[in-house]
């Protein structure tokens, strides 16, 4: 098998590690979402909530640990549709060529940037996760080592997927794209619907029917279902609203996230097929 | 050739007119990159490396960042990387532009060195001199198209054995006077005088030329004998105008090939 794109993977990873400027913002920034907003959110809904009745025999877990799973989610989405940023500045600075005019297959280029974005994600998930943990998020309550490794894997398997399908999307957009600023632009844009009709900070069962259409066909609920079943459990309260996933519902979510991540593959193909660099 | 793409791009080298160094690598790492693109081994690369930098005297430099680089530095790192997997062809596009004169005689001397271990170089450039000095066989490009090939001194004997530059009370006359005469190949006009294009030496034929036109009572106000240098060829073929509307300046491009 063609291993070119280790290449590829082991050059943006080479430049992750090198950046230290990068490297730190990317690992402390969502620490920092948890520390501020998870806390500041946290002690008001507690007190929001506080009247309201605790279901009886469903265990019952804080705002915090609620959102942990929503920050973890959010985070593999804003530096997944960022992660292809490098593309466009390989571009516009004639680095690209040299790749271009090797006998590398392009293919390689999408699938080695998409590798090196997944890493990424998974070393600011382990942040995140250890960081919660240290704040109060109550993942994992319960179980048993083999149950917690089990849970890892999973949320592993969820955000490797998601962020894939991010990633891909991103390098499509930095194929495609001229400026740095247009693709900064296009990309802001882009995370707003995605992160504000996703379950990842409140409930979306008050939502109006149109926004919870688009919340079930938004990759990032998928996302965060499958880390609160992974992290919480199958079947839990958190404020005041009781939430049960069973195994078909999240396999149904595992297999939107995969169709998703091929939609994006194959979008990002033809969009690398079709540029030519100059 | 079209139906192998990939087959071609391995067996040949590129140098890019401007610099596509990352930054932020190594120059070890640059080469590394390269070579892991056209999938050679960890060996080979690794013994490729080593010849590279001693070749292009970076060796003590493999591990700074080109960022921290000269100019000539990086232009030497680019030569070695097009280089790096041993192409039958490599294709350069002005490396010597904007370099100091130390520098160009330096990259010169690798791509002499080069092109005897076996490797034909193309190479664009608007500096003459070093068309003249490194090629085998030179095209002159204008508007795109390839006007003329051949070896430097073929070129420059299509001007003539030598050029006589002439500054008379009347320029016009004094074309029309030597025109006929059997030693001179042809005549160009310039802003101040002419050039007459000799097929014989010059030396000789001076004093006759400035007999003649003091016969017919034309004053010459300044002389000039030279032999044609490749600037005269290349304003020959392209003309005097400034191609600044035109595609691209004329260009030269030099192929050179070597016991192949």
């Amino acid at each position: 098998m063609h291993t070119g794109f280790l290449t590829i993977y082991w050059r943006d990873m080479l430049r992750f590690i090198r950046f230290r400027a990068l490297l730190f913002s990317s690992l402390i920034q969502p620490a920092l979402w948890l520390a501020f907003f998870g806390i500041a959110m946290s002690n008001n809904f507690e007190r929001l909530t506080a009247t309201m009745p605790v279901v009886p025999g469903v265990k019952t877990v804080g705002y915090l640990t609620f959102i942990g799973a929503g920050v973890i989610a959010m985070t593999t989405l804003f530096t997944s549709l960022f992660g292809g940023t490098v593309l466009l500045f390989d571009k516009n600075w004639g680095l690209m060529r040299e790749t271009f005019s090797s006998p590398l297959p392009r293919i390689h280029v999408i699938i080695g940037i998409g590798l090196s974005g997944m890493t990424k994600s998974f070393i600011q998930a382990a942040v995140i996760m250890v960081f919660g943990l240290l704040l109060g998020v109550e993942f994992f309550g319960g179980y048993d080592p083999v149950q917690i490794l089990y849970s890892l894997a999973g949320i592993i398997v969820f955000v490797g997927t998601f962020s894939l399908g991010f990633l891909f999307l991103s390098a499509a957009i930095a194929i495609t794209m001229e400026s740095p600023e247009g693709m900064q632009a296009v990309i802001t844009l882009l995370t707003m619907p995605f992160f504000f009709t996703s379950n990842a900070l409140y409930p979306v069962d008050s939502f109006p029917p149109v926004l919870r259409a688009l919340s079930t066909i938004n990759p990032l609920t998928h996302l965060v279902n499958g880390i609160r079943y992974f992290a919480i459990g199958s079947d839990f309260s958190a404020i005041g609203i009781r939430y049960t996933y069973t195994q078909g519902e999240i396999l149904a979510s595992y297999i939107a996230l995969l169709a998703f991540a091929g939609i994006m593959f194959i979008i990002a193909r033809w969009r690398f097929s079709k540029v030519t660099v100059t | 050739m079209k139906h192998e793409p990939e087959k071609i791009r391995e067996s040949i080298g590129i140098v890019f007119q401007e610099l596509t160094l990352d930054r932020d690598m190594t120059v070890k790492e640059i080469l590394e990159y390269h070579g892991r693109l056209y999938s050679m081994s960890k060996a080979e690369r690794q013994e490729r490396i080593e010849e590279l930098v001693s070749l292009v005297e970076l060796e003590g430099k493999k591990d700074t960042l080109t960022r921290h680089l000269s100019g000539g530095m990086k232009r030497r790192l680019e030569i070695a990387r097009g280089l790096m997997t041993q192409p039958k062809v490599l294709f350069l596009d002005e490396p010597t532009i904007g370099l100091d004169p130390q520098t160009r005689i330096r990259i010169w001397d690798y791509l002499r060195d080069i092109n005897h271990q076996g490797t034909t170089i193309f190479l664009t450039t608007h500096y003459m001199d070093e068309a003249d000095q490194l090629s085998d066989r030179i095209s002159i490009i204008d508007h795109g198209k390839i006007v003329i090939t051949g070896r430097s001194w073929e070129l420059k004997n299509t001007l003539g054995q030598d050029l006589i530059y002439l500054e008379t009370s009347d320029n016009w006359e004094a074309a029309e006077l030597l025109k006929d005469l059997d030693s001179v190949k042809g005549i160009r006009e310039k802003t101040k005088g002419i050039v007459v294009m000799v097929n014989v030496d010059g030396t000789y034929l001076l004093p006759e030329v400035m007999d003649r036109l003091r016969s017919r009572g034309i004053k010459i106000k300044a002389v000039n004998l030279k032999k044609p240098s490749m600037d005269d060829v290349f304003v020959h073929y392209t003309g005097r105008e400034l191609r600044d509307s035109g595609a691209e300046k004329g260009a030269v491009v030099i192929p050179r090939s070597r016991g192949r």
